[in-house]
């Protein structure tokens, strides 16, 4: 019996009518035994790849245009041919999940842990490497103990390990975790940390995972789920995956919706197939906007991504139209805000979050993320001067210069720039700060200048708001 | 990299000119080399890059359209195009120093790096003139001490990551790190670990703004005050060079110069803060005579007048010990002055825990770039490098770390660097000679002084195989005689004829002396003495002289009536105490040519005040026989005089003069007589970059006995390894207020097996007895000490581990007991077991 009930099975999680590729055992309340697990064909895929050619493995995966779900979308069969013939090399599992929004690797690796380490078996068989390393996020306990006892299970019945299955095929599966940090998400911090290091991203070039990875020596790094539709793919074949989703994006994605619609959760889409209207208002989904309320804006994938509103809703959940209508489907975080959310505060929440989690390697970063947020902290509180908005729009410019991309630039009859935007810093970090940003100022200019008119500053009130706002405490 | 790849350029264009990179060159490099400067911060030419200040960043077009590079990550390669002046570029740059002005504090009228602050500058050069931050800045508590010589503030601080590189990187000592993330970012030690190392002093240095500074300077001078003359650090053998920096003629500051072929511009805190000792208020300012039980003050005149005549006489009955202090010039006039004038040559620059000079004057000599080249093997049979050659450990590390140089260490207890070692021999003491036979005759069947043959074969593996190997040698242990080391020297001369030699001699400029003559048998430029006529002298020595060793114990035996001490302090310096004292009581006449009154000077009749270090021009020959300057920066204190002209007029008092007047005329002779400085420009040295190397023109031929056989084991189980620290009782040290009190208690180190064998594990102190005379002391498990030996430096604080050596004895052994209870059952026992 499962010992760690200590969080309920089914929170985040929402069984909708649809085709279950990645999540199909996720309603079974053992789904993370691997009893569960082999009854329901695990482990089987496996069994198969290792009477086969891993050339064979790797272009079925190919074939099947399986795009990476960490982010970027990057065809992983594609990622997996860019490695250099040296050995040793190394996959390496990205588990950090801690975009805000996203929560959908976590329940992978909570609900279906042999789904991974399966998929990591197939893909170090297919790239001829013995090594793979399983990082996942500090916080999350759950998902470490649950992969930590299907690891010691696989381990124990001869699945991951020497002579796996009874072949002469040895592949070891590391379980590590990070010590609660957002950048670490990224792959080169990542493999810094994993190194033993502070996690702080390398630059690239010159070092491409690919190439000069884990202990400089080529590493593949995937995400969770893109990992976890591999025993499937190699099951059923890449024509059958193709068969679910659109042409260009193949197969279903995990999207994890918050915020203020009536049913948030998990949801496993085919991709292309349905709109962000469809999801957000369709019974089969999200169930509408809470108490009837208007939407106001949406992030569509991730704190990182620019902010979507009304007008977008038509768009389909395709990475390459979110793309062009100037933000990213990212990991499929979707935050759903309706008419009554503050759009400073909004800005101020996200962008505290780049500014706390900011490596502070470099300075565009480390100093412009902090300015951001104490500029924009003050405007919340009462003390926002009307030059304060441009400013921040130029503190974006010197962290990710340019136009930064925005949709509200085709609602205003603007080109929509394509992400991702420019950037003086190594990693996304900084220039993700300045998406929440550009989006608020562009579309709800007027709600920064309500604010700072009200403001102490701009009455001449200088230093009184703090008492109006707390009239106690100037009696005391 | 072949020769023919370095040779092709890599074309690229540069704000629309064509230039060439050389291949590999990073782009900030290749673009300063063309005389386009990009701002930078965190970028220094002598450590791995990290684009963390993104001050460099500039416009990049590599073919897929221009996007922003940091230029200090990017190697040019070929029809790169680069603007660093676009609006783009310049947009980026703004914005970084915007960032990096946001949060610091507008103190430069109080900060110690004003006037010469990077971030100053560029502040000038880039960014808005006016900072757009209204908010609080962010507040550290202000300088914190990170170590007893650095202070820390964090306010200051722009995290580029130049000291925490350095400290990790380049010395070896990850002390400092960053803690906390983002904004918070900051530099700190870890809780209650100090940034104790040795190069603290160099995060001072290549701070690019005023975080970093040295308690030591702090508040002493404005940058735009100073002065400057370039030199070459006088506290040990390496010749690391420097610029020695005063305000209204006193010395402030030493920073290090990037010398290719030396130091690479770092320094050990040694070198960097020294100069604290030429304030002393206890420099000998004026000539001294001992009368009536004490000393008193005299004029030059009559100093020289009483010194001459107590060396007019018996020149076998004159001696002279030291000379590692002095400049070549003044080694020169010294030496002339007791071999050529005296005719005496009982002269020995080292203090008996040296090597023999014909050894160090014989061996073909290595250069360090020669010792460091990617691929090759070094030896080292000799002290720890950090704690006596501290900038050589600097360059031994960087080999072994980033060239795959592969190390051979054969000592007799764990050094700072065989953790990086290949092979690490830990032969006891008194069997290093004998070890290195044992590789040499391919003896691998049974273990030798504690060394099992499988080791033997793995060091004889790499000392034979193709690559060049350069023997870094010295004493390794001062309780054991000279004598192995010559053998293991002699070892690996047998082994690869083809083997070249750094000797890891610790004093100053002790090489300089060896080579002008200092030593017994030996005349300028390391020619024998044959008795005969030697350039304009009007004599040469018609006796073999003694060494301090011999020159001592014919002082006991009423031999030497008149003993100079040029900067020597026997009492202090030579491994035998005892005897050091009973000699200096004995000597008719002592005449101590010296900066401070040591324990031996102070027992002086004749005490001659001496310039010191950057207060007289000169010249220095390092390990590897390189010629560098020694400047002049500040005015020798009251009657302070450089030692050649201390000879000079002692020469005139005993007659006849030297024949020189001036520097420039001293340095004429030293090239007339002198072979290997026949086509020196004395001139050209203060300019060079590097300076040359001499190559003497020997006239005798190195000869090897067969080694000494093992020493007989002894009843008493120990062996003891003594040897110098980098921090201890030293005089310039004890003179230098912020390094006196840097000294570690003396504390004797044992193996943590031979701890829990000896059942001391809940004891703090041990018996130590050497049969004659027995001590009680402190005691720790160390790892680095070998099984059965016991390690204790000498000169530190609390006691003085010379008690426990005598002179003549090959190692020394000693019994260790618990402290009143009896004998330990550990020494010489059949039962003791190992393991």
């Amino acid at each position: 019996m499962p010992t760690n009930d200590y969080v309920a099975h089914a929170v985040g999680y929402v069984d909708n009518e649809g085709p279950k590729i990645v999540t199909s055992r996720f309603s079974d309340p053992d789904s993370y035994t691997l009893d569960r697990y082999e009854a329901t064909g695990g482990y089987n895929a496996t069994r198969a790849v290792l009477q086969m050619n891993p050339a064979d493995v790797h272009s079925q995966v190919r074939d099947a245009v399986l795009l990476g779900r960490g982010g970027a979308g990057f065809p992983a069969g594609v990622k997996w041919g860019f490695m250099p013939p040296i050995w040793p090399r190394y996959l390496v599992v990205n588990g950090d999940e801690s975009e805000p929004g996203t929560y959908k690797d976590r329940l992978l690796m909570e609900r279906d842990p042999h789904q991974l380490i399966e998929g990591c078996l197939i893909t170090c068989y297919a790239l001829g490497l013995n090594t793979c390393f399983l990082y996942v996020r500090g916080e999350m306990a759950l998902a470490q103990e649950r992969l930590a006892r299907a690891l010691n299970d696989a381990y124990a019945a001869g699945y991951v390990g020497r002579n796996m299955f009874g072949t002469d095929v040895g592949i070891d599966v590391v379980l590590t975790w990070g010590a609660g940090a957002y950048i670490v998400g990224e792959e080169t911090a990542l493999i810094e940390s994993l190194e033993g290091n502070r996690g702080m991203p390398r630059l690239k070039p010159p070092f491409f995972p690919a190439a000069k990875g884990l202990y400089m020596k080529p590493t593949i790094v995937n995400n969770v789920e893109t990992l976890a539709n591999v025993p499937w793919i190699v099951l059923n074949g890449a024509d059958a995956y193709k068969r679910y989703g659109s042409e260009r994006s193949p197969g279903t994605r995990m999207l994890a919706i918050s915020g203020h619609v009536n049913r948030p959760g998990v949801y496993e889409v085919e991709q292309g197939k349905v709109t962000f209207r469809e999801l957000f208002y369709g019974d089969n989904y999200c169930q509408g906007i809470r108490d009837g309320n208007e939407l106001k804006m949406f992030i569509p994938g991730g704190g990182s991504a620019p902010w979507f509103f009304p007008e977008q809703l038509d768009l389909p959940l395709e990475a390459a139209d979110v793309g062009a209508a100037g933000s990213m489907l990212g990991s499929g975080a979707i935050v759903v805000m309706d008419e009554t959310t503050d759009a400073v505060r909004a800005c101020l929440r996200v962008v505290r979050f780049f500014a706390r989690e900011s490596c502070g390697k470099c300075t565009p970063c480390r100093e412009g993320t902090n300015w951001e947020e104490k500029i924009l902290q003050r405007i919340d509180d009462g003390y926002g001067r009307l030059e304060d908005i441009d400013l921040l729009l130029d503190i974006g410019s010197q962290i990710s210069p340019g136009n930064y991309p925005t949709a509200s630039f085709e609602a205003e009859g603007l080109e929509a720039n394509p992400f991702p935007p420019k950037q003086t810093t190594i990693c996304p970090l900084g220039p993700s700060s300045v998406a929440p940003i550009t989006s608020a100022i562009r579309r709800f200019r007027h709600e920064f200048e309500e604010k700072i008119a009200a403001s102490a500053l701009t009455n001449g009130h200088h230093g009184d708001a703090d008492h109006d706002e707390h009239p106690e405490e100037v009696s005391a | 990299m072949t020769s023919t790849e370095a040779s092709t350029g890599v074309p690229f264009t540069l704000n629309g000119e064509d230039f060439e990179a050389d291949n590999g060159e990073l782009l900030i490099d290749a673009a300063e080399r063309h005389g386009v400067h990009i701002p930078r911060f965190c970028h220094h030419p002598r450590m791995k890059p990290v684009g963390m200040c993104r001050m460099c960043l500039v416009e990049v077009d590599t073919g897929r359209g221009p996007a922003l590079q940091p230029s200090c990550m990017l190697p040019v390669t070929p029809e790169m195009k680069v603007e660093t002046e676009s609006e783009a570029t310049k947009q980026a740059q703004d914005g970084v120093l915007e960032f990096l002005l946001a949060n610091h504090p507008l103190d430069c009228p109080v900060c110690d790096k004003g006037g010469e602050c990077p971030l100053q500058d560029n502040a000038y050069a880039y960014g808005p003139g006016e900072s757009r931050f209204v908010e609080e800045k962010r507040h550290f508590e202000k300088p914190i001490p990170i170590s007893d010589l650095v202070h820390l503030d964090r306010e200051r601080c722009i995290l580029c990551d130049r000291c925490t590189r350095f400290a990790s990187e380049v010395a070896g000592d990850p002390l400092i790190h960053f803690i906390d993330r983002g904004s918070q970012t900051q530099v700190n030690t870890f809780p209650d670990h100090p940034f104790s190392s040795y190069f603290s002093g160099n995060t001072v240095q290549i701070c690019p703004v005023g975080a970093l500074t040295a308690a030591p300077y702090r508040f002493k001078a404005r940058p735009w005050d100073l002065e400057a003359v370039e030199s070459t650090s006088m506290i040990d053998t390496a010749g690391a060079r420097v610029v020695l920096q005063s305000s209204q003629d006193k010395l402030v500051r030493i920073l290090g110069v990037d010398s290719d072929a030396v130091n690479w511009s770092w320094l050990s805190d040694k070198d960097r803060f020294i100069y604290e000792a030429n304030t002393s208020e206890n420099r000998i300012v004026e000539p001294r005579i001992w009368s009536n039980d004490t000393h008193r003050s005299v004029r030059w005149t009559e100093a020289t007048k009483v010194a001459a005549r107590a060396l007019r006489i018996d020149p076998e009955r004159v001696a002279a010990i030291g000379g590692a202090r002095l400049s070549l010039e003044s080694q020169y006039a010294w030496t002339k002055l007791l071999k050529g004038v005296i005719g005496t040559d009982n002269a020995d620059a080292q203090l008996g825990d040296g090597i023999p000079g014909a050894l160090v004057l014989g061996v073909e000599r290595a250069t360090i770039a020669h010792a460091c080249q990617p691929g090759s093997v070094i030896v080292l049979v000799g002290p720890d490098p950090k704690e006596e050659l501290p900038t050589l450990y600097l360059r031994l590390r960087h080999a072994v770390v980033e060239d795959g140089v592969k190390l051979v260490e054969i000592t007799p207890r764990a050094t700072s660097l065989s953790e990086l070692a290949s092979v690490r021999l830990r032969a006891t003491p008194g069997t290093v000679g004998q070890v290195v036979n044992a590789i040499v005759t391919e003896s691998f069947d049974q273990p030798i002084g504690g060394v099992d043959g499988s080791r033997l074969r793995a060091a004889h593996r790499l000392l034979t195989s193709d690559s060049p190997v350069t023997m870094v040698f010295g004493r390794s242990n001062l309780a054991e005689s000279a004598r192995y080391i010559a053998d293991a020297v002699g070892g690996i001369k047998r082994l690869r004829e083809d083997a070249a030699f750094l000797p890891a001699l610790r004093r100053g400029n002790v090489h300089g002396a060896l080579e002008m003559g200092l030593t017994p048998g030996f005349l300028p430029g390391a020619v024998r003495n044959r008795r005969s006529v030697f350039g304009n002298w009007a004599s040469t020595p018609d006796f073999e002289g003694k060494d301090t060793d011999g020159i001592l114990r014919a002082a006991v035996a009423g031999d030497i009536d008149t003993l100079v001490l040029l900067g020597a302090d026997p009492m202090a310096d030579f491994p035998d105490r005892q005897l050091a004292e009973e000699a200096l009581d004995n000597v008719g006449t002592i005449i101590a040519v010296d900066t401070f009154l040591t324990e031996s000077s102070r027992r002086s009749d004749i005490v001659l005040p001496a310039a010191m270090f950057g207060e007289h021009d000169g010249t220095f020959l390092n390990l590897e026989r390189r010629l560098s300057p020694i400047r002049a920066k500040v005015t020798a204190p009251g009657l302070c005089r450089p030692d050649w002209m201390i000879a000079a007029e002692l020469s005139l008092a005993v007659g006849p003069d030297l024949g020189f007047a001036s520097l420039d005329e001293l340095r004429a002779e030293m090239s007339q007589v002198i072979g290997s400085l026949e086509d020196l420009d004395w001139d050209a040295l203060a300019s060079a970059d590097d300076g040359p190397i001499i190559v003497p023109r020997r006239n005798w031929d190195l000869e090897f006995g067969d080694p000494a056989a093992l020493p007989a084991v002894s009843s008493y189980g120990f062996r003891l390894v003594v040897d110098r620290k980098l921090w201890d009782e030293g005089t310039m040290i004890q003179e230098s207020a912020s390094l006196a009190k840097l000294a570690p208690r003396a504390e004797l180190r044992l193996s943590p097996a031979d701890v829990q064998l000896m059942e001391l594990s809940n004891q703090t102190h041990v018996t130590v007895d050497q049969g004659e005379v027995s001590f009680d002391l402190p005691f720790v498990a160390d790892p680095a000490v070998a099984p059965r030996t016991a390690w204790l430096p000498a000169r530190l604080p609390g006691f003085d581990v010379r008690r426990l050596l005598a002179a003549g004895r090959s190692i020394t052994n000693v019994r260790l007991r618990i402290p009143d209870h009896g004998e330990s059952d550990h020494d010489g026992g059949s039962e003791v077991r190992h393991g």
